[in-house]
């Protein structure tokens, strides 16, 4: 065998790849599944979060900027581990799929809030002003004038959050989350072949490039009209 | 004129920490009147009309908008905010809305009012500007002046009693400066009533049925505009007012 088709057995054997390919599959699902749950919990929380600090109450502001900055400061991976191994401990236990989705969405939505609360702060006093006085309400004023043009704002560096902590599902595989890479491994353990990881290459490629895709034109169909 | 003001101030005392910006500040608005307020920076005449609508608290003194008292916790602020129109100096128009949305805005959240019914009220307000060729325009598309005529028709669209200008023109090239005056004599012949911040002096005598000078937060001298500016009774009013003029005249 020389070198190329040595690569080739290696990292595309088709038979390897035909026996393995349906738990690739399956752990696509649980990754964009978990992907989706992680991104619509966390920029709901995130959304959520950024509108009570906006209240500008120290009491609820301090324990947000304190959560937000924990978050952002902790690796994920221990965030999972603490969940999954250390909640059991005082009562909470949880499956591997509750814990990532559970872990993820909580550091999503502290950088959502930072991202969404980092839109809000950079409109002139005088948007609230201007809503005001013509009767808006504090509500009505975030809701029409506020957050319409600080979404537009934090859309990029939202959309890039999103496609990280979507990659991040398969830190589950620390606690036997059964994503498309934690598949892919035990499959190149039994089967002795790292072909299932080039699969597992394959299958991120078919759930992020759309993903990507979709992001890209959001952000330039949510370009300021000049 | 008619006998009850449409805006009543009575000692209205304002103060940031210990910084005293307004002393005791008495003043009345009566229906169809045209007040310019004048002074040097710092005299806290946007202060008072920042006041006037509570975009800015106050500690002490008494703010009658027609019956209602301003001052007082438990008035529905927002509801009196509808009555009271505010053009500011950088126009605040709302940049992700167009030109008819930025006036329509309030009358469909606010008053509850359909598209349709807000939108032919908001085309007569554009009209009323000038501007009803814009409508659907953003205002990133419209010069500085057209901006503040927008701006003059989301507060006059909601039928105000009084319309407080927050020195409407400071923010404009000069040669813009004069349709928005334009767009204000056309409201003060319409009977409009209004409260003019301004460093605009000629404007100010020409336009005005009163003008007021303040300075250190206190109103110093008011009257028409032809006393004020002709025969300035004290020395402060003099010496401001030979500063603002001198360089020009």
């Amino acid at each position: 065998m020389d070198g190329l088709d040595r690569f080739l057995h290696t990292f595309f054997n088709a038979e390897v790849a035909a026996r393995y390919w349906p738990d690739i599959i399956a752990g696509m699902g649980v990754t964009a599944g978990v992907g989706i749950l992680v991104s619509v919990t966390g920029l709901v929380l995130g959304l959520a979060l950024a509108i009570l600090r906006a209240l500008q109450q120290p009491w609820l502001s301090l324990p947000i900027v304190a959560f937000v900055d924990i978050m952002r400061a902790l690796p994920p991976l221990i965030v999972i581990i603490i969940f999954f191994f250390a909640f059991p401990l005082i009562g909470l236990s949880m499956s591997a799929l509750t814990a990532t989705w559970l872990s993820l969405s909580l550091v999503l939505a502290a950088y959502a809030e930072e991202c969404i609360w980092g839109g809000m702060l950079s409109l002139p006093r005088g948007q609230w002003e201007a809503a005001r006085s013509t009767g808006l309400t504090w509500w009505q004023t975030m809701t029409s004038v506020i957050l319409p043009q600080a979404a537009r704002i934090a859309v990029p560096p939202l959309t890039n959050r999103v496609i990280a902590i979507s990659k991040n599902v398969a830190l589950g595989s620390v606690v036997a989350l059964s994503e498309v890479l934690n598949n892919a491994h035990s499959a190149t353990s039994n089967a002795g072949n790292p072909t299932p990881l080039t699969m597992a290459a394959a299958a991120y490629l078919v759930i992020f490039i759309p993903v990507i895709l979709a992001a890209r034109r959001l952000e330039s169909r949510w370009q300021w009209k000049v | 004129m008619s006998a009850l003001p449409i805006l009543e101030l009575v000692g209205l005392h304002k103060a940031y920490g210990s910084l005293e910006v307004l002393r005791g500040i008495d003043l009345r608005v009566f229906p169809g009147e045209m007040v310019c307020v004048i002074g040097p920076s710092g005299s806290g005449k946007s202060s008072m009309l920042r006041c006037c609508n509570r975009l800015e608290s106050f500690q002490s003194g008494q703010i009658m908008v027609g019956d209602a008292d301003i001052s007082r916790a438990d008035v529905d602020i927002n509801a009196v905010r509808q009555h009271i129109g505010m053009v500011f100096q950088q126009f605040n128009l709302y940049p992700h809305l167009t030109a008819l949305g930025n006036v329509t805005l309030a009358l469909r959240k606010v008053q509850g009012k359909t598209r349709a019914e807000a939108d032919r009220l908001g085309m007569a307000a554009l009209e009323r500007v000038g501007l009803a060729d814009k409508a659907q325009a953003h205002p990133a598309q419209l010069s500085g002046g057209q901006q503040q005529r927008v701006g003059i028709a989301r507060a006059i669209v909601l039928q105000p009693k009084i319309i407080l200008f927050d020195e409407p023109t400071s923010a404009l090239d000069p040669e813009t400066v004069g349709e928005v005056l334009k767009v204000m004599r056309q409201l003060r012949e319409n009977g409009m009533t209004m409260l003019v911040v301004t460093h605009e002096m000629g404007f100010a005598r020409a336009a005005a049925d009163r003008v007021i000078f303040m300075d250190g937060g206190v109103i110093v001298e008011e009257g028409p505009p032809a006393e004020v500016f002709g025969a300035p009774k004290h020395d402060r009013t003099r010496a401001f007012l030979a500063r603002y003029t001198g360089g020009h005249e």
